[in-house]
């Protein structure tokens, strides 16, 4: 365990923060401002995943099938809105929960269907493949770096959406008072068309920054999703800084400790233990993390309201 | 009315296995069983999802700390089945009372995505208890031994569960009559009217959720008899969905709802697969539509709720 | 009974309550008038404990209860009435009252016996149901039930938790001119049994009702006097009721 292995753990954990960050802010926004609870935002992550691979070999280019597995999410997630969630605004979030719950055994039926149960490859394009020398003795991938800056540029342009354009007030106005913006007379519909899709786009980012490094296959999105669950809760709902503090708390804990638990216990218990006990106390301790912070503000970190 | 049909119901569970036997079709009988045992796990979350309004989506997991407390004893040789149930229902209720202590705090989206996540937690640490096969799971050791009952025998596994599946339900129905429940029920129907009377909703929830967590791990300590097979699929989240789904197809609130959903849906489920092994393809639509259009479930259109 | 001083709550830049002193006498009906927006239900709130002061205290009965959650106040007998009706719907009227007598009965981990067949619960919620008027409709679900009557059962629900105070947020809120008058005669009954505090715009049960009157304007109790020294009172006059006449 040394500086620059703590270093490179470190940046390991901003960057999955950074895609933690992407999930949570579409889905933040989807429950602040429509009360929904979107339990098929991680289909829309596993879709984006998909149709990257599917657009990468089709075009033949790394930066046209991105676009198009973009766009095809982004079609894919207000094609959903429209059919399946305008009747769901209305209902209560059991309904909800049930309801987006089937959808996410028909999209991984579905995707199973076209590609098959096995993990998918994906590749990276030479320029995104290498490595870079950060620190001395250090060796980072640059794809990683990359996620990190997409993600970032990301948040930036969502702060700055949010906080100083017409669209950002209603969808501030509306996280905080729904009813108020309805009968302002804005177009209702349009808006959370816009928001839903937003939050698929984003998601569908997420995947396909995803795929090179994590495994693409059916059930790949409610993996993160919980994840991204513990992100919102520790956050707070409605909040686009408590999602990016969350999420940025989450993955660097996470990262750290499947990193550094093990050999930290077996430091201060018995390595035998430690093996045992560590994994699973790694793979447990977001978890944990998340009772704390509930017991001392249950309500998340930053309220919106 | 209704009391004719619980002895009807009754009657022809409990003459199912001479009829299953009469046409020699054994399978059916393990469908039946199958369906019993969820059907307690499903009366266990309508306790507080159904009367008590409480959507915990981690429901799942005391089904798997039932089935661990039991494969994991018999792993290590001890096989009383007596023994084993009272460590799957008492370890379940613990569970269920930490758990509950932290997310019955909060309410509405929170306590489902809390609940939900500590399932996954549950989860993750099945998986990361290598000895006992961690992901893939391992085979029950031996059957629990009642004395009495040989669980080898599906006929006699059949009646057992049967009267264990009685026994909750009526054991439900009466706790949410009692005056306990009917706090628990008026905390659902009207929160702040429930404050300034004088009740606070929290240590009845509490307690709610503990006594459905122990009978969720009663399910358990018969699901893994069951299947013969221990997994930490047990707990997956999706088994908590599947669970819900059971209690909202077949009446939430009701006596006989939750028996009703767990039949709907693995009878469904059973028909479906056998069509296809993309039967989820068409499951999953249906439950989005069944949500959509089908508002109070199926026993909802024999009776008014109560 | 009652001793208020200093109540202020502000939500953001609004103040809905600004330094308010208030005390309510054993036996005694003090009304609190005022304007819509004065911050009448914030100071209901704040009583009964569903809302936090940020600063002031509330002495109940000789005890401080500023920092008691609602639950305990109101089985310290600090029962309320909500200003949109808040009863359980799906139950009947008297299984409503019969669950607000459960309420003062102790605790309520009991878990065997039928509850709605407990006649220890249904004879005082009867009898409850009886005096408020809603004798013949006792086995109606209380969605059922006419606005008027879901707003007596409102105070049968009150009252069954056998309060020491009563705090009613507009018991007449949406009645008739033939309802009201019962609701008057009704809480006239009441008036040497429980001392209440009263928030109305009906100035026709205020005057007859109140002992005492306290106005509140913009978060501020501008007066405090006997019903007719308000009527007189120039401020008033100017502030509120030269808009009822």
């Amino acid at each position: 365990m040394n500086a620059v292995l703590v270093f490179e753990q470190l940046l390991n954990g901003v960057q999955l923060g950074v895609m933690l960050f992407l999930m949570a802010a579409g889905l933040t926004l989807v429950l602040g401002i429509m009360n929904l609870v979107n339990l098929a935002h991680g289909a829309l992550y596993m879709v984006g995943a998909y149709l990257t691979i599917a657009a990468v070999e089709w075009t033949g280019s790394y930066p046209a099938g991105v676009a198009l597995g973009l766009a095809g999410t982004l079609v894919v997630g207000m094609a959903v809105e429209v059919v399946t969630m305008r009747p769901l605004y209305a209902r209560d979030h059991l309904d909800q929960v049930l309801a987006t719950f089937g959808l996410i055994l028909f999209f991984n039926e579905l995707v199973a269907i076209v590609w098959g149960r096995a993990s998918l490859y994906s590749a990276l394009p030479s320029w995104l493949a290498g490595h870079v020398k950060l620190l001395p003795g250090s060796s980072y991938p640059v794809y990683r770096l990359a996620i990190i800056a997409v993600g970032l540029a990301v948040a930036g342009v969502l702060w700055y959406v949010v906080q100083r354009t017409r669209l950002g007030m209603l969808i501030r106005a509306g996280a905080s008072n729904r009813a108020m913006i309805a009968a302002l007379g804005i177009n209702i519909r349009l808006l959370y068309t816009v928001v839903f899709g937003v939050g698929a786009a984003l998601a569908g980012l997420a995947g396909l920054m995803a795929g090179p490094i994590y495994s693409v296959q059916p059930g790949m999105g409610e993996l993160i999703l919980i994840q991204v669950f513990v992100v919102i809760v520790i956050g707070g709902i409605g909040s686009i800084r408590g999602a990016l503090v969350g999420a940025l708390i989450v993955g660097i804990v996470d990262t750290l400790g499947r990193a550094f638990l093990k050999p930290l216990l077996a430091s201060l218990i018995s390595p035998t233990a430690a093996e045992a006990a560590g994994p699973a106390l790694a793979s447990i301790l977001i978890y944990l993390l998340m009772a704390v912070v509930l017991a001392v503000k249950p309500a998340g970190l930053f309220t919106s309201r | 009315m209704k009391r004719v049909l619980w002895i009807v119901t009754v009657v022809a569970l409990a003459a199912l296995p001479l009829v299953v036997s009469a046409l020699n079709q054994p399978y059916y009988l393990e469908l039946a069983r199958r369906v019993l045992i969820f059907a307690i796990a499903a009366v266990s979350l309508d306790l507080i999802l159904g009367y008590g309004g409480m959507v915990s989506f981690g429901h799942a997991a005391y089904l798997g700390i039932g089935g661990y407390a039991v494969g994991i004893l018999a792993f290590y040789g001890v096989s009383n089945g007596w023994l084993q149930l009272a460590v799957a229902i008492g370890g379940s209720a613990l569970v269920a009372a930490a758990i509950g202590a932290v997310s019955i705090r909060t309410s509405g989206v929170y306590f489902i995505m809390i609940t939900l996540a500590f399932t996954q937690m549950l989860y993750y640490l099945g998986i990361s208890l290598e000895e006992f096969g961690g992901d893939d799971g391992m085979r029950l050791k031996t059957r629990s031994d009642f004395g009495f009952l040989d669980l080898a025998s599906p006929v006699q596994f059949y009646y057992f569960a049967l009267v264990l599946l009685l026994a909750a339900i009526y054991f439900t129905q009466r706790l949410v009559h009692s005056r306990f429940g009917t706090v628990i029920r008026a905390a659902r129907s009207n929160e702040a009217r429930t404050r300034a009377i004088g009740f606070s909703p929290y240590p009845y929830r509490l307690l709610a959720f503990t006594i459905a967590g122990a009978m969720g791990g009663l399910a358990g300590a018969l699901l893994v008899n069951h299947t013969a097979y221990l997994t930490p699929d047990f707990m997956h989240w999706t088994r908590s969905g599947e669970i819900m789904f059971m209690v909202i197809l077949g009446g939430m609130g009701t006596a006989a709802g939750p028996l009703a959903g767990a039949a709907a849906l693995l009878v469904l489920e059973d028909v479906l697969s056998s069509w296809t092994q993309h039967w989820q393809l068409i499951l999953g639509p249906l439950l989005v539509l069944s949500v959509i259009f089908f508002k109070r479930g199926l026993s909802g259109i024999f009776s008014r709720d109560a | 009974m009652l001793e208020v001083r200093g109540l202020t709550k502000s939500f953001g830049a609004l103040r809905a309550s600004d330094g308010i002193d208030f005390e309510v006498r054993e036996g005694e009906t003090h009304a609190v008038i005022g304007p819509n927006g004065a911050g009448k239900t914030t100071f209901i709130g704040q009583l009964a404990g569903t809302l936090r002061p940020d600063a002031g205290r509330i002495v109940f009965a000789g005890e401080d209860v500023t920092a008691l959650a609602a639950p305990r106040r109101a089985r310290m007998g600090l029962a309320r009435s909500f200003q949109i009706t808040s009863v359980y719907r799906e139950f009947t009227a008297l299984q409503n009252v019969a669950i607000a007598v459960q309420a003062c009965a102790g605790h309520a981990f009991r878990f065997w016996r039928r509850a709605f067949a407990d006649a220890s619960l249904l004879a005082p919620a009867q009898a409850i149901l009886e005096e408020v008027g809603l004798a013949g409709r006792t086995h109606v679900l209380a969605a059922n039930l006419s606005h008027g009557e879901q707003r007596q059962l409102e105070v049968a629900m009150a009252l069954a938790t056998r309060p020491r105070l009563l705090l009613l947020d507009e018991p007449m809120a949406g009645m008739g001119a033939e309802e009201s008058q019962r609701m008057i005669a009704f809480l006239a009954s009441l008036k040497q049994r429980h001392a209440i505090v009263l928030v109305e715009h009906d100035m026709d049960a205020v005057f007859r009702l109140a002992d005492r009157i306290s106005v509140l304007v913009y978060g501020r109790v501008i007066a405090t006097d006997s019903p007719q020294n308000i009527r007189a009172n120039e401020e008033v006059r100017r502030a509120y009721l030269g808009e009822e006449a």
